[in-house]
């Protein structure tokens, strides 16, 4: 067997071996490269993935099982379409935001840690891809745990001591979600007898109604809600968001929340099935209002926020409504405008965190702690940090949608599902709460752009091009991917298209 | 060259000429170089294609396909042909009053100025060239927030809410009503592609083309229908250049021109029979009001704003009267209100940047001291007023012809009322300008014409609206291949 056979493995297996490798060498910089060495080869191998995948016909997979042990009493890993694509989205944003993080990490975490935060790091990238490409669902709730136990550690690292608190509260509300999800789990495999997820699918139809099967649906529902902010399980989320170091929160906002919902796709439309979910469950519906709460309140909240991190985590908040609205369409363009948004609000996102981290880098004083990007410190910000600050613009017109941008193919697709369901008042709603978008980015806008600086705030630079180059990579990702989107929309309508009514 | 690449190149010029002057920022006299450069080698591309299309030829070009079967494309056709040329040709000329203008004023982040007013020129000839309603509505929203940095351009706090406003009317009437009226369209014909007699099917309901045209009429805010015109007086805050080029030309006539796109290539006239009423109403009232309002505005850029909003729905209201004749009026109210406008905007820069003064109040005996900028601006008011030799009466004409063909009265009586409502407001400040003395206070602070480049605009504009109405060749021959009239 050649190398290439391998990449399924190679693809957790590569970060997951920087991780311990930066342990044992103890050394910040040596732990940077390896982890970061790691980042892109496990963007290369899913790539090398995305490749393979694409030489298949439509709805064929790679099956590749662990250890030679033949599915399903081995584990195996599993990649089509979609696990091909949100592996691109994890494995690219861990390469950029790694490869940025350097000057960012100096500022705000203590030298002594530095090793210790890039073995974190590796571990929650390597837990994240596990996720996603495993077909076993005992070994998602393993990575699972591993990404989150990296990612509490991570969010504490944060100079601010509030940063303590809200991984606490992450911490605990993580575990709940955990466990509802690890309840699930042990009932499935309790009345199928099996941890295989596609064996699952296939013995779960002659029982999908019984009690138990429900109650795991249900566990498993709340439990990765949880994990993905829906509204109103989010309340982890902007305290996480606003007080982790900038490039964990870059990292995490592009990609828990969104592996998250991959894991939600993964069960409601591989193993129970959409009759269960959407036709004899009232799912549909709760998960339409929910979004819908979501989009209005948490984008309204974002308005009024004076810290820029926290202004964009409750942002994501009401973004997650754009993608969890679309599933409960159950339409095949109601999961590609999910899919496709999961994989574009992850790059817009991610490029304005880590461009956030850069501004808080231009802003910080030699010697003091790190500051809070707060709206009076970043008045007339633009004239000294034009790259930074335009490039955040660039990617927040993402998140309005506006046409050009990455953001407006998710809506358009989203609001066609909305038109093929026949509920026309959807499509006022999504553009209505586009408008609430218009109106929090503004606030940055008229303050970076049209107030002067504050006295005692006119400092700053812009921030090392180690930081920018890879930031502007993804804000031009956010236009490039709404202009060609042959990669996101091709995929995820094909994906979408195998997914939806599947003969189940 | 083919007008194929002559399509490629007027598209990418204004883009590339805006990075030019990003690049030549340190040095002024270059960078206003590369902006009249790029103004002229403009004007020569889009002329260009005049040939070619009068002959009936429509160059297209295919940029990219975001969404499946909706691609960004271009396609020239007379009506876009017709917008691209005025806006390009009146971007030389206001180039060289910029130059004068923003020197003369002492304005800061001119380099700003000068890109973003490159770019907004990029998305109104992308406007123009539009194959389809997904690439217009693309540049539409670009043209916006490109010039959101003209309008708030001097950074105070009043510019802060101008350009609040501004940005509020523009976006929230383009995403809630125009983006779901592309939708509706791509939804219910399965294209958004502009065709001749419009692409809607035959068959559908009466009531559905009536919510849709509503969509279109009131998401485009650029045509400023009230009651979505306040975003245009909030634009005065900007520096006049920006008023002149873009809130009398490019970015309203974006406006009215997506307005009769949409009549006459997506729905097309015979869809849209009796579905249109209620809109000549709308538009009727807008011109009077408006009318009203500028009437009694005593600030002379926001007289001439509120002007802007009421001649604007001359264009929508022939639009609406579906007569082809009114059509031709209202491809050629486009140009006439143009050059008209843009002279008048040019004359209240140039007595602000000669006398400081704003107001009309102010103006009695300024015709003294600056005659060529009042006699064109006296030159423009006819041409609004709709009187020859200027040619506002052209247009005008066919807009009354085709209210008399369709046996339209309220139409007929709307304009008739607007013509005296207008001469009711811009003679006046003719008269103050040359029969009244100076005010003692004006006596004492003398000063003479603005600097050269903006009278020699200003006049070059008054000229032009008086030549397009004893050769209105060109405009009429294009509005005539756009109805396929011979």
């Amino acid at each position: 067997m050649s190398l290439a056979t391998h990449l399924p493995a190679l693809q957790v297996v590569l970060p997951l071996l920087s991780a311990p490798l930066a342990v044992l060498l103890r050394h910040g910089g040596v732990a940077f490269v390896l982890v970061t060495a790691g980042a892109w080869a496990a963007f290369a191998t899913a790539i090398g993935l995305w490749l393979q995948v694409g030489q298949l016909e439509q709805g064929a997979f790679i099956s590749y099982p662990i250890g030679s042990w033949a599915p399903p009493w081995g584990i195996e890993y599993r990649v089509d379409r979609l696990t091909s694509l949100v592996l691109l989205l994890v494995s690219g944003m861990a390469a950029l935001v790694l490869t940025a993080s350097r000057a960012s990490v100096e500022r705000e975490i203590p030298r002594e840690s530095h090793y210790l935060f890039y073995a974190m790091f590796g571990l929650c990238l390597a837990g994240l891809l596990g996720i996603t490409i495993t077909a076993d669902a005992f070994n998602v709730f393993v990575f699972l745990e591993i990404s989150s136990l990296s990612s509490y550690v991570l969010i504490a690292l944060g100079r601010d001591r509030r940063a303590l608190a809200a991984a606490y509260r992450y911490l605990i509300m993580g575990t709940i979600g955990a466990t509802f999800i690890v309840i699930g789990i042990g009932f499935l495999y309790l009345m199928t007898g099996t941890l295989n997820l596609a064996d699952m699918a296939a013995r779960i139809g002659a029982i999908e109604s019984s009690r138990p099967v429900l109650a795991a649906l249900a566990f498993l529902t709340v439990g990765i809600s949880l994990k993905l902010a829906l509204f109103p399980l989010h309340q982890w989320l902007p305290n996480a968001y606003t007080y982790a170091p900038s490039v964990v929160t870059a990292f995490l906002a592009a990609t828990a929340t969104k592996v998250s919902v991959y894991v939600l796709i993964r069960f409601y439309f591989s193993v129970f099935g959409e009759s269960l979910v959407f036709d004899k469950l009232p799912l549909p519906q709760i998960m339409l209002w929910l979004s819908l709460f979501a989009m209005f309140a948490a984008s309204f909240t974002a308005i009024f926020q004076d810290n820029l991190k926290r202004l964009f985590a409750y942002s994501s908040v009401g973004q997650m409504g754009y993608i969890t609205l679309g599933l409960s369409f159950d339409s095949v363009n109601g999961l590609a405008a999910s899919i496709v948004h999961l994989f574009n609000h992850g790059i817009a996102k991610g490029a304005l965190f880590l461009l956030i981290g850069g501004l808080v880098l231009g802003i910080a004083k030699p010697g003091s702690a790190p500051p809070t990007p707060s709206f009076d410190r970043l008045a007339g910000l633009a004239k000294r940090m034009p790259l930074t600050c335009l490039g955040i613009v660039i990617a927040g017109l993402s998140l309005i949608g506006v046409p050009g941008t990455a953001g407006f193919i998710s809506k358009w697709y989203l609001i066609l599902a909305a038109l093929e369901s026949g509920q026309p008042w959807l499509v006022g709603a999504v553009l209505l709460s586009s408008l609430l978008a218009i109106a929090y980015l503004w606030r940055f806008v008229e303050v970076a752009y049209l107030r002067s600086p504050a006295p005692g705030h006119e400092a700053g630079t812009e921030a090392p091009h180690s930081l920018l180059i890879p930031a502007w990579l993804l804000v031009a990702g956010t236009i490039w991917f709404g202009l060609d989107t042959s990669l996101s929309l091709g995929s995820a309508l094909e994906a979408a298209g195998s997914l939806v009514r599947s003969g189940r | 060259m083919t007008p194929e690449t002559i399509l490629a190149v007027a598209l990418a010029l204004p883009i590339a000429g805006g990075l030019g002057i990003a690049l030549a920022g340190r040095v002024p006299n270059l960078r206003e170089g590369v902006t009249l450069s790029t103004a002229v080698l403009l004007f020569a591309c889009v002329v260009q294609l005049l040939d070619p299309v009068m002959l009936g030829g429509r160059p297209e070009l295919l940029l990219l396909e975001p969404l499946p079967g909706l691609p960004i494309a271009f396609r020239v056709e007379p009506l876009g042909l017709l917008f691209a040329l005025i806006a390009s040709g009146l971007w030389i000329v206001n180039s060289v009053y910029s130059i004068g203008y923003m020197r003369g004023n002492g304005e800061g982040h001119q380099t700003r100025f000068y890109v973003c007013f490159a770019l907004s020129l990029a998305s109104a000839i992308a406007i123009a060239f539009a194959a389809n309603l997904l690439t217009l509505f693309l540049f539409y929203e670009v043209l916006t927030l490109i010039t959101y940095p003209l309008v708030t351009h001097s950074g105070t706090d009043q510019a802060r809410r101008g350009g609040r406003t501004y940005l509020a009317v523009l976006m929230g009437t383009s995403v809630l009503l125009l983006l779901p009226a592309v939708l509706g369209v791509w939804f219910v014909a399965g294209t958004t592609d502009f065709q001749s007699g419009g692409i809607l099917p035959a068959d559908m309901d009466q009531g559905a083309v009536m919510m849709l045209l509503a969509l279109f009429l009131f998401g485009t805010a650029k045509a400023a229908l009230m009651p979505f015109h306040r975003w245009l007086p909030a634009a005065m805050v900007a520096p006049t250049p920006v008023s002149a080029l873009l809130h009398a030309v490019a970015v309203v006539k974006a406006g009215v021109f997506t307005v009769v796109k949409v009549v006459v290539y997506v729905f097309g006239l015979d869809t849209l029979a009796g579905a249109s009423d209620w809109l000549i109403g709308i538009a009727g009232f807008t011109i009077v009001a408006a009318s009203v309002v500028a009437l009694n505005a005593d600030n002379l850029k926001r007289r001439l704003a509120y002007s802007t909003v009421s001649q604007l729905s001359y264009v929508v209201l022939a639009a609406a009267l579906l007569a082809p004749l009114s059509l031709i009026g209202a491809a050629l109210h486009i140009a006439a209100h143009a050059f008209g406008k843009i002279t008048l905007f040019f004359a209240a820069g140039a007595i602000y940047t000669a006398a400081h003064k704003t107001q009309v109040s102010q103006l009695d005996g300024i015709g003294q001291r600056m005659p060529w900028t009042m006699t064109a601006f006296a030159i423009g008011a006819l041409s609004m007023i709709g009187l020859p030799p200027a040619v506002g009466f052209v247009s005008k004409w066919y807009i009354v012809s085709g209210a008399v063909a369709e046996a339209q009265w309220f139409a007929l009586t709307v304009i008739l009322l607007s013509t005296l409502l207008n001469a009711g407001y811009f003679l006046p400040i003719i008269y103050r300008a040359f029969l009244r003395p100076l005010s003692v206070e004006a006596a004492a602070h003398p000063h003479g014409e603005a600097p050269l480049p903006m009278v020699a605009a200003l006049t070059v504009t008054a000229a032009g609206t008086l030549a397009l109405f004893f050769f209105p060749d060109v405009p009429l021959a294009l509005a005539r291949q756009m109805m396929a009239l011979p």
